[in-house]
This record gives structure tokens, C-alpha cells and sequence, in this order.
């Protein structure tokens, strides 16, 4: 939950007003000189009428620069930033030859498998000389190996479920997954920051979606008996089956969901609950078993766990983890299964390979060494920057941490000092997060060293200062706790009309 | 019994006419003659007011009490979250121990493989296994963050570089997963109220990417050009919004649910006749057809600037995994920001990537390999154009070979269970790996069921040949039990 001074409101909302003003100005100016110019569509329809890209052209365009930096080495904890220089004021950038080295802030590497690991990799290499690098075939047709099985058992068993599926990509994972389960006369209540990805796969199903307030198990409560009592829209039939969706942790946010109130409202009202691990498998958790295990959730009670490799396995791909009548039923009919080329088989035992480092299969201790590393790190970062005065959001053991910086100016002034200073920080505007609320998001490593991470604090505390985004002056420790546990239980969320873009 | 009733009206009405025109017909107020019947007027404008004035009658609305609403969800009980489980549901594919090269293993034995797309026979290639390596050495396995966050790895702007000098086209765009392509970049371009002609026979992406558009789509007869200028002829006569609307046409190039082959010429034709945009989703026929793979605009001789949108998985000729899309420039920086497979979602592994670079290089140095392919479909189409019971049904040039029945049994159901039976002889008794189609219940494709048979360069005559005779032998037994 974000509190947001007016003042920083009122600064905030008056620099995109200048954006807009002088974007419009350029607008008519191009119109102006363009009618001179012939357009050569010849009678087909523009691709992007009017106003739709406006904020691409005017604003996004500005700080192209700071997205989509190219690196010309592994995700690790030090990565090589490609520089990129613009001939006509950033509109087209160009790759030189020439790279820096940074500190990685902003890849999801939690667990550090991003990089050749000295157990993984040789495995890796093995299965890429004995089943090439795809088998070009759908899971049903002959996609499916013997790794592909093996995985798949293991996950189940990691997750504490009786039997798991695989898909090659988190993101279609979803969108194919939520059509299957629940179709029209069905009810889908989900969080109102939930990734895009379970936002397409509730439109794509048909079935009416309702959104509940962020993390809050009271309004789901509301909103469930509201809609149970009212039924289907102008009909008022009972509803098939309703399914709520939550995340473990909230990639915007960094805040671990409220599992156990969520699933005690949900058991109340006979609703199933769908739980998106994406960040948080791996990555919390005493043995890195997620969010069910921090938050003391017996899995069983989760009726569906979704999750990704790609964050905390350093791989590619998504599994869906339920019972075995469940997946039987999802193996026979989920399009992602039927369709879809098969994971490549490398990947799949780059997961292997990690899963059984983190349950100490390997036998070497290395998965319960970079499980605390982790945590200490995440804490240590967490509460250096809060000290220092900045804005952050997050609970304790996520290793996600956002810093706040609303106002739009400061992103490119953020993203370009620190990597003058070589860090590399990922920073997020619109329409990832609401128009006022443009943060900078850390992603800690277990990679990351001690002296990384102090390193990594001097810069973003000069840069800090520079920039003008310790929003909360540095106090005296006992002080700090107390101010810190009133922020935590006022609970005031600003949203503006306009930035809900996450909700459907 | 009547004059009594009228001797009491009469007296009645005298009455009134006296009560009328008695004195008040000589008061004047403010100058203003007062007449009987202005009484009456008053009067019945006072009525008329005080009924305007009350309010109209609605039953009084009484919210749902707590304890009502307790009751309603005491009572609601829920379907199950799947349905429950029948014999069918519970077949296991067999779980390859090899490569799913032309040869492979099921259960320790070997088996010629036919459902594999290794249409350039690439899987197990040394040079191609050799730069995966390095790849893997120096950045790993996976990329660990979208585009956008520090997952652009070089090997990503160099795959697509070389997808688009090979093409010929302007820029391109890497998507990591091969399905995921055509259900981000349709949405992106098509938006409510645009009008979109798509093809029956689509697969299951394009048509949940054109279910996400939210535009309106309108379906033709499948491969039927016909049917398709009648679409377009329908859809924009006398409709002078749609000068301002944007309007598509989606095809595939090579059918997977068909095997049939797209006339792109005709094609192109009714779209500039009726100026529509084209996306053609390539990811059969990339590396397949054309002189030197380039797919079916060189096949068909259609200069490629022609086709708007061209979207490829590469998990098939290329032999690795994720896709592309190509197009002007203006198509490709459009997709960057708003398409949503692309923005939300983490890059491809840049081994993959180092493979597709790799596999495209094969290709433009090697084309003779796509004159093996063709001589292999060409003698497995021989082979197979005698078998009793199936016949060919795909186009005669398509590395996806699909046999349908001859005569169908009448239900998909059906029909599929006995060609279940046949494909399961087939591989035990012959070691010859071959599939069905499968459908899924949320696919709206309504073409019918068959066997299909992916064609590799790789296999060699022999492999062709006995496949063709066992399919003959076991079909034979099988249809024969059926009569």
C-alpha cells in the first residue's frame, strides 16, 4: 500500500500535464507540416488512430534508452550493458561494440542458477548432445521424454501436490490453463493487481470476472457473498463454480499475499482458489517451497498451484500442480498440451538439476546455503534502504523491492545516474503501474555478495540525494520502528481514474 | 319501471341546471364573469394536479437481510472443478528415451518416428548442438526477465537480424514460445470493432487470438476463394464506416489441421481489390516451401512487402523453439510495446536463439536439403495412395501428410477411437510411430479427424517404404473387423 503526499501528488500530476501540453503541441505541429506531405495508405485505415499510441510517441519515445537495455553476458550478479547510442534524439537506437560492466539489480535471479552452475550446466550440456535442443513435437505427438516425466513427478513432490503438468512458457500457462477450468455461467474473482497473463486467460475463458481490492481477504468476502446471493447477470441463475485467483507475490508490489485468510474465506463460500507462484517458488520459504510454506499453508488446500522456471531456476517455462484427476483432465483438453511444441528438453533438465540443488539431492548443502543467502540478502537491502530514507514497498523475505519515485522526470534521471555509476536498476512506469506511481523495482540475488549489495546502496543512495526520492528523512532507529509500524497500518491507497489498467 | 327512473334523472339534471345558473351567475370577481362551469374546471384541475403530485406507485424494495444471504450461500453448491474422469482421458503418450529424430526409442525399442515436425531432419545436427553449447556456457539457460528488464540478450537482436536479412524484409521480432505468437500479435493490431476474415480451419491460437481482439470476425468456407470474395464483398459493400476501420484477413500458409496449401496469389488479389491488411501465420511452410525455404510468397512468387504481417513458430523446419513475426517497420515497433506475449512475458532462452541463428544459416547454404524433403513426400504420397479405407486429403506438396477415412463412421468420437486402434497396431507391431489429430474441447475447428504423418528430410527411402506398408497392412485388418 502506497501513502502519496499531496504535494508529490500535485508535482507529479502537473509534469504530465507539461508532457501532455507539449506532446499535443508536437502533434499538431507534424499535422500541420504533414499536409503538405501525400500519404501513402491508399485507402486502408491507419494502424493506430489518433490518440491510441500518443503515449508511445510523446512520452514512452523521451526515455526509450532506459528499456530494454541488451547485455552480452548471463543474467549473473555482474552483467554487461551493451551501449547504445541515438542519432535523431532517441527515437532509433543503434548497438555499439562496446559494453560496461554493472551490478545486476534488476534480472529475476533469486536463487542464482542464471549463470553456469558447476552442477547444472554439465547436465545441461549432456541432455542438449542426447535430445537436441527441441523435439519439435507437441507433448501428445511425441514431445514427451523421459525428462519431461521425471520433471514433472519432481515438481509435484516439491510442491506437495500428487501430480503436476508442464507447459514451455509461464505466460501461456495461464492464458490456456483458466479457458479449460471455467467457462461461461462461471465466476472468476480475481486480486485487482494480477499479472496481464491471468488477465487474458480469464477474458479468453468467457466467464464473467469480478475484481476484489488488493490483498484485502474482507472486501473477497464481500464481493463473494454478494455475487453468490445475486447470481448470473440478468439471469440469476446459481453460478457453475466460482474460482478466486491470487498471486503469491506481487511482481509491482513485492508483497507476499494473505494466504491463509484468502483461504479460510474461500473454504467458507465452497470457492476454489488458483495461486500464480510465479515469484515466489524457490525464492521464500525455509526450504524454498514458496509462499504455502512461509505463510504455514498446508498445500492441499489450494486447489490449483501454478508456477514458473523462469525466476528462481534460472530456465524457461511453467507447471500447473493439482490433483491427479485434475491434471489427467488438463492433459486431455488444455490447448497449451495438445498444441504447443514441448518444452526443450535442456531446459527441462536445467529445472531438474536445480530442484534437486535446492532439496540437497546433490549431495552438497549449496540449495540451503543460497535459500538463507537470499533471505539475509533481501532483509539486509530492505532495511539499508529505508534507513537511508527512501520510500520501500515489500514485505520482509521478499526479495522484490520497489522504490517509490512518482514523479516522471526522475525516471530517466534515476535509470541514467545509476548507470553512469554501473548499476544497472530496472525502472517501471505506465501502464505497468498506476500513472502516479512510477517506481524503480530491485530484484536481490542470492549471487549478490556483501559487497555488492553495499556498493550497490552507496550508488542508489547518492543517486538518491541527486534525484530527490528519500521521501521519508533519515530518523533515529527507535523512532524509525514506530514511524515504520504506523505507516504499515494506515492503509491509504490513492488510485486515479485512468491508471486501472491492470484490472479487467 | 323506466318512467320512474327517467322522472328522477330529469328532476336530477333540473336540479343541477338550477344549482348552476343561480346567483353565483351574477358575482363578478376582478372584472370576470364567474360561470357555473368555471367551478367545474377548477375543480377538475385541482384533481389533476394532486394525483401529478403523488408519487407513482413502486413495490418497496427490501435488500437481502445478513441472515437470507447466509442462507443462499449455505445452500449453493458448486460443479466440480473438472468433469470426472472417462477411459479415454487416461492414455498416456509414450515417453521418448532419444532424440525425436527420424529414428527414436519408445520403451527400448527402436521406432521409426513420423509425429515429429523435424521437417529439415536438424535435430541432432552436429553444428547446430555445437553452437547451443557455447551459448549455454557463456549466458546460461534462461534469460531471467522480459525484454524490456535486462532479458535482451545479443544473441536475441542477432537471431532477428538474420531472420530478416534471410526474409527479405524490413525487421522482426522474437517471441519465446511458438504459440504464444499469433494469440499476442493478433490482438495487438486488431482492436474492438475491427473486422476481421479469417479462415474456418485456423488452428486453436489463431482463433483464441481472435477471440481476444474482441473484433468482429466473420469465418469463410476453409481454402475456398470463393467463398472468400463473397466475404469481402459482403463485408465492406455499402458499409461507409469501413473506410475508417481497420480490416484483416487471417490465413495460415500451410493448414495443420488440413495440410492444404494457401493460394496466396488470389489471395493478394481480393485483399488490394477490397483493401484489407494480410496475416498469414507461416509456421508450417517456413523452411518448407519456396526454391530456397523462404516460404509461400517465394513459392508462389508474390513479392514479400505485399504481405502485411508474418508470423512463424520455429519449433518445426528450424528445430528449435519460440517464434517470430516479421513486417515493415512500422508493424514491428508497434508490437514492442503493445503486444502482450512480448511485454509480459520472459524472453526466449538465448540457446534457442544461437540454434534458430544456426539452422537459418544451414538452410541458406544447404538448399538441396528441401529437394530431399520434397522427394521424400512425394514418394510416401505414392506409397500411400492405395491403402484401403484412408485416403490422402492434404495437399500433395504438404510435408503434414493426413489420411482421413473413407468412409466416416459418422461421429468424430468414433472415427477417432478406430483410428486410435490403428495408430496403436501400427507402433506395436511395426514400430512405426504415427498420431491422430486431437481436438480440444475449447478448438472450434470443424474439419474432420485424421492420421498425420510429419515428413523429414531424414528418413530415407526405406524408412518411406515400410512405413507405407504397414499402415497398408494394418489398415486393412482393422477396417476389415469393422464390416
Amino acid at each position: 500500500m502506497v501513502r502519496l503526499p499531496y504535494t508529490t501528488a500535485l508535482t507529479t500530476l502537473f509534469s504530465y500535464g507539461l508532457l501532455f501540453a507539449f506532446g499535443q503541441l508536437r502533434d499538431l505541429f507534424r499535422k500541420l507540416l504533414d499536409w503538405f506531405r501525400s500519404k501513402d495508405l491508399k485507402g486502408y485505415a491507419p494502424i493506430c488512430l489518433g490518440l491510441e499510441d500518443f503515449y508511445v510517441r510523446r512520452l514512452y519515445l523521451r526515455i526509450q534508452d532506459c528499456f530494454g537495455r541488451p547485455i552480452a553476458s548471463a543474467p549473473d550478479a555482474w552483467i554487461d550493458v551493451v551501449e547504445r547510442y541515438s542519432n535523431d534524439n532517441n527515437k532509433t537506437l543503434h548497438r555499439t561494440s562496446n559494453s560496461t560492466k554493472c551490478l545486476n539489480l534488476g534480472s529475476y535471479n533469486y536463487l542464482g542458477f542464471a549463470a553456469a552452475d558447476e552442477y547444472c550446466t554439465p547436465r545441461v550440456i549432456e541432455s542438449l548432445k542426447k535430445y537436441s535442443p527441441s523435439t519439435c513435437s507437441v507433448r501428445v505427438d511425441g514431445g514427451t521424454t523421459q525428462l519431461h516425466a521425471e520433471l514433472e513427478e519432481l515438481v509435484a513432490r516439491f510442491v506437495g501436490k500428487p501430480a503436476a503438468v508442464l507447459f514451455g512458457m509461464g505466460y501461456v500457462t495461464n492464458s490456456a490453463i483458466i479457458p479449460c477450468l471455467i467457462g461461461k455461467g462461471g465466476l472468476l474473482i480475481s486480486d485487482s493487481l494480477n499479472h496481464n497473463s491471468i488477465v487474458n486467460g480469464a477474458r479468453g475463458s468467457g466467464a464473467t470476472v469480478r475484481v476484489f481490492q488488493h490483498n484485502s481477504p474482507s472486501h473477497l468476502e464481500e464481493v463473494l457473498r454478494e455475487q453468490i446471493a445475486e447470481g448470473q447477470p440478468r439471469t440469476h441463475r446459481p453460478w457453475k463454480k466460482i474460482i478466486v485467483i491470487v498471486e503469491g507475490i506481487y511482481s509491482m508490489e513485492g508483497e507476499l499475499c494473505k494466504l491463509p485468510e484468502i483461504i479460510a474465506v474461500c473454504k467458507k463460500y465452497k470457492a476454489y482458489t488458483y495461486l500464480d507462484e510465479a515469484h515466489s517458488i524457490g525464492a521464500i520459504g525455509k526450504s524454498g517451497r514458496g509462499v504455502c510454506e512461509l505463510l504455514g499453508v498446508d498445500p492441499a488446500d489450494v486447489d490449483i498451484m501454478m508456477g514458473t522456471f523462469t525466476k528462481s531456476f534460472g530456465s524457461c517455462g511453467g507447471y500447473i500442480a493439482a490433483s491427479k484427476e485434475i491434471i489427467q483432465y488438463l492433459k486431455y483438453t488444455c490447448p497449451a498440451h495438445l498444441y504447443a511444441t514441448s518444452m526443450s528438453p535442456p531446459a527441462v533438465q536445467q529445472v531438474i538439476s536445480a530442484i534437486k540443488v535446492i532439496l540437497g539431492e546433490d549431495g552438497s548443502n549449496r540449495g540451503a546455503q543460497k535459500l538463507a543467502r537470499i533471505r539475509e540478502n533481501s532483509n539486509f537491502f530492505r532495511s539499508e534502504l529505508q534507513k537511508m530514507g527512501f520510500e520501500v514497498l515489500g514485505d520482509n523475505d521478499s526479495p522484490v523491492m520497489p522504490i517509490m519515485l512518482y514523479n516522471p522526470a526522475k525516471i530517466p534521471a534515476f535509470s541514467r545516474e545509476c548507470l553512469r555509476q554501473n548499476v544497472a536498476v530496472v525502472t517501471v512506469a505506465f501502464p505497468a503501474t498506476p500513472l502516479l506511481l512510477a517506481r524503480a523495482r530491485i530484484c536481490i540475488s542470492a549471487a549478490h555478495t556483501r559487497e555488492d549489495m553495499i556498493k550497490g546502496l552507496e550508488v542508489i543512495s547518492k543517486v538518491g540525494d541527486l534525484v530527490g526520492i528519500k521521501y521519508f528523512p533519515t530518523e533515529p532507529p527507535k523512532l524509525a520502528k514506530e514511524a515504520h509500524k504506523k505507516r504499515e497500518s494506515s492503509i491509504v491507497a490513492e488510485r486515479f481514474c485512468g491508471c486501472d489498467i491492470i484490472g479487467v | 319501471m323506466v318512467s320512474p327512473v327517467a322522472g328522477m334523472t330529469t328532476k336530477a339534471l333540473d336540479w343541477f341546471s338550477i344549482a348552476f345558473d343561480a346567483p353565483l351567475a351574477r358575482a363578478v370577481v376582478f372584472g370576470v364573469h364567474i360561470d357555473g362551469h368555471l367551478v367545474v374546471e377548477v375543480l377538475l384541475i385541482a384533481v389533476i394536479l394532486f394525483q401529478l403530485s403523488r408519487k407513482s406507485y413502486k413495490p418497496p424494495k427490501k435488500p437481502l437481510s445478513e441472515k437470507e444471504i447466509d442462507d443462499l450461500c449455505e445452500e449453493w453448491v458448486p460443479e466440480s472443478l473438472t468433469p470426472s474422469i472417462t477411459d479415454d482421458m487416461k492414455a498416456q503418450p509414450p515417453a521418448l528415451e532419444s532424440a525425436a529424430g527420424p529414428h527414436t526409442i519408445i520403451n527400448g525399442k527402436e521406432v521409426l518416428n513420423f509425429a515429429s515436425a523435424n521437417f529439415l531432419g536438424l535435430i541432432g545436427h552436429e553444428k547446430i548442438i555445437d553452437s547451443c553449447v557455447g551459448s549455454v556456457e557463456k549466458y546460461g539457460v534462461g534469460s531471467c526477465g522480459p525484454r524490456g528488464f535486462y532479458g535482451t540478450i545479443d544473441a536475441h537482436l542477432d537471431c532477428e537480424n538474420r531472420i530478416a536479412k534471410f526474409l527479405g524484409t524490413p525487421d522482426s521480432i522474437l517471441y519465446s514460445y511458438g504459440i504464444s505468437t499469433i494469440f499476442s500479435v493478433i490482438p495487438a493490431f486488431c482492436k474492438k470493432g475491427d473486422i476481421i476474415v479469417a479462415d474456418e480451419g485456423v488452428h486453436w491460437a489463431v482463433q483464441n487470438g481472435l477471440y481476444l481482439s474482441r473484433s468482429t470476425v466473420v469465418y469463410y468456407k476453409h481454402n475456398d476463394m470463393t467463398s472468400l470474395e463473397k466475404t469481402l464483398e459482403k463485408m465492406t459493400r455499402g458499409n461507409k464506416q469501413a473506410e475508417k476501420l481497420r480490416r484483416y484477413i487471417v490465413v495460415e500458409a500451410l493448414y495443420q489441421n488440413s495440410g492444404q496449401i494457401a493460394p496466396l496469389d488470389e489471395i493478394v488479389r481480393l485483399k488490394e481489390k477490397y483493401r484489407f491488411r494480410l496475416i498469414m501465420d507461416e509456421s508450417n511452410s517456413f523452411g518448407v516451401l519456396g526454391n530456397s525455404g523462404r516460404g509461400l510468397a517465394e513459392h508462389f512468387g508474390v513479392p514479400i512487402e505485399k504481405i502485411d504481417i508474418i508470423t512463424a513458430g520455429m519449433g518445426n523446419a528450424l528445430a528449435t523453439d519460440g517464434g517470430f513475426c516479421t513486417g515493415s517497420v512500422r508493424v514491428i515497433d508497434h508490437q514492442r510495446l503493445s503486444s502482450s506475449g512480448y511485454v509480459f512475458s520472459a524472453s526466449l532462452p538465448p540457446y534457442l536463439a544461437s540454434a534458430a541463428i544456426a539452422a537459418v544459416d544451414y538452410l541458406e547454404a544447404n538448399p538441396t536439403v528441401l529437394s530431399s524433403l520434397r522427394r521424400n513426400i512425394a514418394s510416401l504420397v505414392e506409397g500411400l495412395s492405395d491403402i484401403p479405407g484412408l485416403t490422402v486429403a492434404s495437399n500433395p506438396l504438404s510435408p503434414i501428410v493426413l489420411l482421413k477415412l473413407k468412409n466416416s463412421t459418422g461421429s468424430q468420437k468414433r472415427d477417432l477411437q478406430l483410428l486410435n486402434k490403428i495408430v496403436e497396431r501400427v507402433l506395436e507391431e511395426d514400430s512405426v510411430y504415427i498420431v491422430t489429430t486431437k481436438r480440444s474441447n475449447l478448438d472450434k475447428c470443424p474439419l474432420p479427424v485424421g492420421i498425420r504423418m510429419f515428413v523429414s528430410a531424414g528418413h530415407s527411402e526405406s524408412d518411406l517404404q515400410n512405413a507405407s506398408d504397414a499402415l497398408k497392412r494394418v489398415a486393412a485388418s482393422v477396417l476389415s473387423e469393422l464390416n
